[in-house]
């Protein structure tokens, strides 16, 4: 029987051959992950109270992302009660203020084709670019992991989505999500979502982890992406090993999809999400002229390497405009490091940027940069949910890193495609 | 399960985690975020929600962050039960782990603010008794309803331990 990429993990973690859609199974867990914020200040409590440690320490990993750096006392108690949990539990790995807990794991070689892993946030379908099954859980569920080492699974059906051809210059991964947030709306519960297509096999593994990023604004299950020579080599450069069956992590010919959508890369213009859902999503030309108070360059989607790299190509040689700021917060040191190595942040600086520190930031309304009443903020980020960036009554724009630079420039929204011949 | 039934408190579509449990009260203790609960759009919902009252959602509920504050700032506030078209995913393992019953219900957009509710979650049914009228729906998944019997994850952890049937 044909499987999913998805059903081929959940079987695998199962001890099962194969698996049909809409069956309950129990699932090992390959990696469990949370960081500051669902980690252990929610889960020590839980432990404690039942009386029981970690289940195998060398399969978690913690990471310090969300309150970092401390910024008043409460933050500064979180992080020191994760660090000591994490000393006092032996914690396999701990990545304490290097980055976002989803670029981390990749950046780290964690993630190789046909893990079944868990995360205690809901971007962990991020993971989902290495073919990966990785799904986000709360704090609780996280504890019966941590206790069980096993996690129940409603075998999602999958949504197959595939885009062919090339993008225009000023076009990304971040335009793709952006439509397919309009496109298929935000409630896809209890389905994966499954990119392919020859756009998808050229993209980057930073590209492809966008797409399985805002998986999560889709409202599925996970993403994932079959894989490949690219998935292959990127793992390879963390030096980690790659698993010799790491080709065969890919959906068989004839697999049961319950949908399937195709779209062409070529037509795909820059997208913009207005307020206050990813979902609220048109063209760039539809918001001309909306002018900007801040231009933020951050979170797991928006921030790698390939991000700043991005904004970069917008404002070499230009200024920011007196009436905005730009703020860049870059998503782990390793992407500052690259960044500062190859001249890209001098770039990003000398055009008047203002560097923030690794990690959520402002995101999730937790780190600096935080917006006023009625502010108006473009973010390369995730989500524009009303007061997620601070006050309740800012608006946020969601756009790709090109067209955050764009808006930064000019002051305004617009087209970043003008500044990119 | 003793019955639920309270008065409705009616919210739209693709109601996100970031209104229920905002992000900026997150380092706070469960406590205090429950004060915060709804702010952004519902700034009396902390402070007039009673006891078993039910929120009634459209699509979507529960959307975004895996942040359990959410369910939980609404069992805090001792909200008896979550109505709704759909759920977000981890909202809604999320609400279930917590011993917060949540029920798929089509017709939930017929609900009005201020409506009198009363669930049954293992039955798996929906009573508007202001306006007469009675909706079956899904009742709790077979393979969660020990879960939910023994009041939650936790709990239910706990029992398994006790009964040998987790190594430790």
């Amino acid at each position: 029987m044909p499987q999913t990429l998805a059903q081929k993990i959940i079987a695998r973690a199962a001890g099962r051959k194969t698996v049909e859609s809409g069956e309950i199974v129990t699932c090992a867990v390959d990696l469990a992950m949370f960081h500051d914020s669902s980690g252990p200040r929610r889960v020590a409590p839980r432990l404690e109270a039942l009386g029981a440690g970690v289940w195998d320490p060398s399969k978690v990993v913690v990471v310090t992302d969300h309150f970092v750096p401390a910024a008043d006392v409460e933050s500064a108690n979180i992080l020191k009660l994760t660090r000591d949990w994490v000393r006092d539990n032996r914690i396999g790995t701990f990545y304490d203020m290097e980055g976002i807990c989803h670029i981390v794991l990749a950046e780290n070689g964690h993630l190789t084709p046909g893990l079944f892993a868990a995360g205690g946030d809901s971007h962990s379908t991020t993971a989902g670019a290495f073919a990966c099954y990785m799904a986000g859980y709360g704090a609780t569920e996280m504890t019966g992991i941590m206790v069980t080492g096993e996690i129940w699974v409603k075998v999602p059906e999958t949504i197959r989505i595939a885009w062919s051809g090339e993008f225009c210059t000023g076009v990304c991964a971040k335009d793709v999500m952006l439509f397919l947030c309009a496109e298929l709306g935000m409630d896809n519960s209890f389905r994966v979502v499954e990119y392919d297509g020859s756009t998808v096999a050229a993209m980057d593994m930073s590209e492809r982890m966008v797409l399985t990023n805002m998986a999560a604004e889709l409202g599925a299950e996970t993403g994932i992406i079959g894989a490949d020579r690219t998935t292959v080599a990127a793992i390879e450069a963390t030096g980690a090993d790659v698993p010799d069956d790491a080709l065969d992590w890919r959906s068989d010919e004839g697999a049961p999809y319950c949908a399937a959508h195709a779209f062409e890369a070529s037509d795909l213009v820059p997208m913009i999400a207005a307020p206050h859902a990813p979902a609220n999503t048109r063209a760039v030309d539809s918001f001309a002229r909306v002018s900007v108070d801040q231009c933020y360059i951050g979170a797991c989607t928006g921030a790698k390497y390939s991000d700043l790299k991005m904004a970069a190509a917008v404002l070499k040689g230009r200024r920011v405009a007196a009436t905005t700021r730009v703020l860049v917060a870059p998503a782990s040191t390793q992407a500052t490091r690259r960044a500062a190595a190859d001249g890209t942040l001098a770039v990003l600086t000398e055009a008047g940027a203002i560097m923030m520190p690794t990690g959520c930031g402002a995101c999730p309304g937790m780190g600096a940069g935080v917006l006023g009443d009625g502010e108006t903020c473009i973010s390369s980020t995730n989500r524009n949910f009303q007061g997620r960036m601070g006050s309740a009554s800012a608006k946020i724009y969601l756009a790709s890193p090109y067209s955050v630079a764009a808006a930064a420039v000019a002051g305004h929204i617009c087209d970043p495609r003008d500044f990119l011949t | 399960m003793t019955a639920i039934a309270g008065r409705a408190w009616v919210f739209g579509d693709n109601i996100d985690t970031d209104v229920i449990a905002p992000g900026a009260y997150l380092k706070f203790s469960p406590e205090e975020m429950a004060r915060h609960c709804f702010e952004a759009i519902a700034p009396d919902f902390a402070t007039k929600v009673e006891v078993g009252d039910i929120v009634v959602g459209g699509r979507n509920f529960g959307m975004g962050s895996s942040r359990e504050q959410a369910p939980q700032a609404l069992k805090i506030l001792g909200v008896g039960a979550v109505v709704a078209v759909s759920f977000a995913r981890i909202f809604y393992r999320n609400a279930l782990n917590l011993g917060l019953p949540v029920l798929f219900l089509p017709q939930a957009e017929e609900i009005a603010a201020g409506d009198h509710l009363s669930v049954d979650p293992v039955a798996g049914a929906v009573v508007n008794a202001t306006q007469d009228r009675t909706y079956p729906c899904d009742p709790i998944p077979d393979h969660l309803m020990a879960m939910i019997a023994d009041g939650g994850l936790m709990p239910h952890l706990k029992k398994r331990i006790e009964a040998g049937l987790i190594k430790q």
